[in-house]
């Protein structure tokens, strides 16, 4: 099991799992989308997982994408906070997601993604 | 103790200068405050720019109430620990935020019994004077069982089984946006 997150902060909070912090880009930073795209593929080649579990964002969306090219099985979960739509993220990462779910059961379609619950 | 936290992507400064204004006016209440970026800091109530979030989570949880924008992280973090709070939404108008995602939040937990929602800084005073109940069932800090079991069934492999009805887009469209009252 390994962990990656965009605040080094948060690694007290996966105790002696492996801890990875990528850049906090946002669609409107190409440059750091980039190097984040970078950090992901890094953690990737290390990692070799079989299974990617994101909530997303652009950290999540490059995981998602570039996780197929290591054969990984790749679930996106939809924040709990996105409450009135789906995530721009979502909607292009989530249907090359082998399993994509939304948090809040009117956002669900028939085509995804799914609802099977929040995380409250 | 007044905990007020807005998180770090945008300043808040419409929270911020009125809790700061309100403690002016109210000396015998202690505050603290996390405020992000500011052109505006606090003038009485001693602040940080940003804290980590092990340093967020101690002050979230010796608070006796929560002062905070609409960001589910800190909504949920209140809950959990059991520190009742005061929400008032940024706006995507006013540029506090991207979008109107806050309001969302708001109206989500409008009807909580622990949180009492600001829908701007004139109605703060009367919020801070009456203050949301305590929190009877503080949240687990786990995700709920029917989240937790989709997804060790994807993760092991095995089927996740019949997709709730919900998936069904005519259903899907009546579903209202249901308001969390307390925890299930």
């Amino acid at each position: 099991m390994a962990y990656a997150t965009v605040h080094r902060g948060y690694g007290t909070d996966v105790g002696a799992a492996r801890f990875y912090v990528v850049s906090d880009a946002t669609r409107w930073n190409r440059l750091r989308l980039l190097a984040l795209a970078t950090q992901v593929l890094w953690i990737l080649v290390r990692e070799r997982p079989d299974v990617v579990v994101t909530t997303g964002a652009a950290p999540g969306y490059f995981a998602v994408r570039l996780a197929r090219l290591f054969g990984a099985r790749t679930a996106w979960i939809d924040s709990f906070a996105n409450i009135d739509q789906v995530s721009l993220a979502g909607r292009r990462a989530g249907p090359r997601s082998d399993l994509w779910l939304t948090q809040w059961a009117h956002l669900a379609k028939a085509a995804g993604p799914h609802f099977e619950g929040g995380v409250v | 103790m007044i905990f007020l936290t807005v998180g770090g992507q945008l300043p808040f400064d419409r929270l911020v200068h009125a809790v700061d204004e309100w403690a002016t006016l109210h000396p015998d209440v202690e505050c603290s405050a996390q405020v992000g970026v500011t052109s505006r800091p606090p003038s009485t109530i001693p602040f940080s720019a940003f804290l980590e979030p092990a340093e967020l989570r101690r002050r979230i949880f010796e608070a006796d109430l929560v002062v905070t924008h609409a960001g589910m992280g800190t909504i949920l973090t209140a809950l959990e620990l059991g520190t009742p709070l005061v929400v008032m939404p940024r706006h995507g108008a006013r540029r506090e935020t991207r979008n109107d995602h806050q309001l969302a939040t708001a109206r989500v937990f409008a009807d909580h019994p622990s949180v009492s929602v600001a829908w701007d800084e004139s109605e703060l005073p009367r919020l801070l004077a009456t203050r949301p109940g305590p929190v009877e069932r503080p949240i687990p800090s786990h995700a709920s069982l029917p989240l937790l079991t989709a997804l060790r069934g994807f993760i092991t492999g095995e089927d996740v089984g019949d997709r709730t009805p919900a998936s069904d887009p005519a259903v899907a469209e009546e579903t209202p946006v249901p308001r969390l009252r307390s925890a299930a």
